[in-house]
């Protein structure tokens, strides 16, 4: 359970690969330092593409949350 | 992982070799490594200011089957794609002035995507690692 308040929501079902995460990209840039952003992907290569981009672009990986035929991602904005 | 440029060249012009390159540069551009790319002649054709958006096709190996499959998956156009990377990353397009020659045009038919026009010492000047030829 994350008690991280969520502001803003991606839902990026159905787009492939690398659609999410350019989304998420999006959201970071136009974002402020410590806003919470959630993302809803069902491309399996976010899975590893959405941390990989964090962990190299310094940004916090909340939360990953397998849903019933997507993925859940909190990403918290750092710098 | 290294933080060598991403240089590729691109001579096919089909959608789908020119969606698989963009692909590479979002990816690549994200994870901020700069990408360096040259357009030779049907990749080049296919920036043409009037021809972006033209069904480029797709490379023979596909078959029916595959052309069906390509055109039902969703994925952005490549060009939306490579502005995509050019907003996040530091990526430079150029066109081989021996493929523009060849086709008789200047920077002003291309696309505004592509940066300059330049011969392939130049493009090699920023070459810091392998080629990739697409």
């Amino acid at each position: 359970m994350t008690t991280t308040e969520i502001g803003r929501s991606i839902d990026a079902r159905g787009m492939p690969c690398p659609g999410p995460l350019m989304s998420l990209i999006g959201a970071i840039r136009e974002g402020k330092v410590g806003d919470v952003i959630e993302v809803l992907s069902s491309d399996e290569g976010s899975r590893t593409d959405i941390p990989a981009w964090l962990t190299k672009a310094g940004h916090e990986l909340v939360e990953v949350v397998d849903e019933d035929g997507f993925t859940r991602f909190v990403v918290k904005k750092v710098r | 992982m290294t933080d060598d440029t991403l240089s590729l060249v691109l001579f096919s012009g089909t959608d789908d070799k020119l969606t698989s390159a963009a692909v590479l540069t979002v990816g690549a551009a994200a994870m901020g490594r700069k990408v360096n790319i040259l357009l030779q002649y049907w990749a080049l054709d296919a920036f043409r200011a009037d021809r972006v958006h033209k069904d480029h096709g797709v490379a023979p190996e596909a078959g029916p089957a595959g052309i069906e499959l390509v055109q039902q998956h969703g994925t952005e156009h490549w060009s939306e794609l490579l502005r995509q990377a050019k907003q996040i990353g530091e990526v430079a397009i150029h066109a081989c002035s021996h493929s523009m020659e060849m086709f008789g045009i200047a920077k002003d038919d291309l696309d505004p995507l592509v940066d300059g026009v330049e011969g392939v010492a130049s493009f090699f000047m920023e070459v810091d690692g392998p080629l990739t030829f697409i």
